[in-house]
C-alpha cells in the first residue's frame, strides 16, 4: 500500500479496472443525457462517449493499447449481441418473411451503393489508394470490416475508425433525413439504417421503433455477408 | 441468466468453428445468429427443445438485455481514433466528407429500393401496401 497518489495513479492507469470503469461511466452519463433530450439524434451516446474517453486518454497520456486492455470486455460483447439479434428476428418472423423480396433488392442495391460511392468520392478528393481501400468496407460492422481491410492489405485500424464515423453519422442523420423525405414505412427506414450504418444505426433504430430495429439488425447481418463478397470485386473493377 | 448467456456464446462458438473449419467469408456471430434462430423455431415445433434457457423467456430476456446496450459496445473501437490523429489531421476533412455523402446516398438509395420493390409487389397483389 502506497501513500503517494502518483504511484497509485501509475498502478491504476495500467489496470483494466480503471479503463473499464471509465468506459461504462462515461457511456452511462452520455446515455442519460441522450434519454433526457428524448433521444435527440445529436445527443448520440456513442459519439459523445468516444470523444470524452479519447480526450481523457490524451490528457493522461494513456496509450490506446493500455485502454483497450480494460475496454476489450465491452468490445467482446459485439459478437454475442449479434447472435442475440436472432430473438427480435424470431419474434417478428411473420413480418420479416412477408418482406423478403424488398429486403433482398434493397440489400444488393444498397451494398453496392455503399462501397462504390465512398470509393469514387475518396478518389475524387485525391485521397491516397491505401486510404481509399481502408474506407471501402465502412458500412459493415467493425469486426467484419477490419477482416476485409486486412485481406486487401489496407489499414484495419483506419477501417475501424471509418466504420465508427460512418455509424455515428448514419445514426445522427437517419431520422431527420427519413422524416424530411416523408418515409413512414419503418421496415424500410430500419433496413436502410442497418445497411448504411451497421450496429450503431441498429442501436438508433431500436430507440425509434421496434420494427425498425428488427429490420435494421437483419440488414446489418446480411450486409456483412454481401460486403465481404463485393469489396474485393469493387477494388478490382475500380482501379 | 448464466444458462441463457452460455447458450448465446455456444451459438457464437459453433458459428466460429463452422466459419474457420470451412474457410468461408461469413462472420462467425452471423452463423451463430442463424443457429439461435433455428433453435427458437425448433422449440415451437418440438417440446424436447423447450428446456433450460429456451424455456420461460430465458434466452429472450438475456438477448434483449444485450441489444438494449448495443451502442456501448462500439465505444472501445471508436476510441481507436486516438491512434489515427496524424492521418486525420492530414486527410480528415476529405475522409469525413466522403463518408458523410456516402452514408446519406446509401440511406436514400436503400430506402428507395425497398419501397419501390414493396410497391411493385403490392401491385401484383401478393402483399399489402405498406
Amino acid at each position: 500500500m502506497s501513500s503517494d497518489p502518483f504511484s497509485l495513479w501509475v498502478y491504476l492507469s495500467r489496470s483494466p479496472l480503471l479503463w473499464l470503469t471509465v468506459t461504462l461511466l462515461v457511456y452511462a452519463i452520455a446515455d442519460a443525457v441522450s434519454l433526457k433530450t428524448q433521444r435527440h439524434p445529436l445527443a448520440n451516446p456513442v459519439l459523445h462517449s468516444i470523444w470524452v474517453v479519447a480526450l481523457f486518454l490524451l490528457l493522461t497520456g494513456t496509450s490506446y493499447s493500455t485502454y483497450f486492455a480494460g475496454a476489450q470486455f465491452v468490445h467482446f460483447l459485439l459478437g454475442p449481441a449479434t447472435v442475440a439479434l436472432a430473438v427480435p428476428l424470431y419474434e417478428n418472423r411473420k413480418r420479416v418473411a412477408a418482406s423478403i423480396l424488398p429486403m433482398l433488392v434493397a440489400l444488393v442495391v444498397g451494398s453496392i451503393t455503399a462501397i462504390v460511392s465512398v470509393m469514387v468520392l475518396a478518389r475524387m478528393f485525391g485521397l491516397p489508394r491505401p486510404v481509399i481501400l481502408s474506407l471501402a468496407p465502412k458500412s459493415v460492422t467493425a469486426g467484419v470490416a477490419m477482416g476485409i481491410s486486412e485481406s486487401l492489405g489496407a489499414d484495419p485500424s483506419l477501417t475501424a475508425v471509418s466504420v465508427i464515423l460512418t455509424g455515428i453519422m448514419g445514426a445522427i442523420v437517419v431520422t431527420p433525413l427519413m422524416n424530411r423525405a416523408g418515409i413512414t414505412d419503418f421496415r424500410a427506414r430500419g433496413f436502410a439504417a442497418g445497411l448504411a450504418a451497421h450496429g450503431i444505426g441498429t442501436a438508433r433504430a431500436f430507440q425509434v421503433d421496434e420494427i425498425a430495429g428488427v429490420f435494421s439488425g437483419i440488414a446489418m447481418s446480411l450486409n456483412a455477408l454481401v460486403t465481404s463478397l463485393l469489396v474485393p470485386l469493387a477494388v478490382t473493377l475500380l482501379r | 441468466m448464466i444458462a441463457s448467456l452460455s447458450l448465446i456464446l455456444i451459438c457464437q462458438l459453433i458459428g466460429e468453428v463452422i466459419v474457420h473449419g470451412l474457410g468461408v467469408a461469413v462472420p462467425g456471430p452471423v452463423v451463430g445468429l442463424v443457429l439461435l434462430l433455428v433453435l427458437l423455431l425448433l422449440r415451437d415445433r418440438f417440446s424436447v427443445f423447450s428446456r433450460g434457457p429456451l424455456r420461460d423467456e430465458g434466452v429472450e430476456r438475456a438477448s434483449r438485455g444485450l441489444l438494449a446496450n448495443l451502442s456501448l459496445m462500439f465505444v472501445p473501437a471508436g476510441v481507436g481514433v486516438v491512434q489515427k490523429l496524424d492521418l486525420l489531421a492530414e486527410h480528415g476533412i476529405a475522409i469525413m466528407t466522403a463518408l458523410a455523402i456516402s452514408v446519406v446516398v446509401t440511406l436514400l438509395v436503400t430506402v428507395a429500393a425497398f419501397l419501390i420493390t414493396s410497391r411493385l409487389m403490392a401491385g401484383f397483389g401478393r402483399e399489402d401496401a405498406p
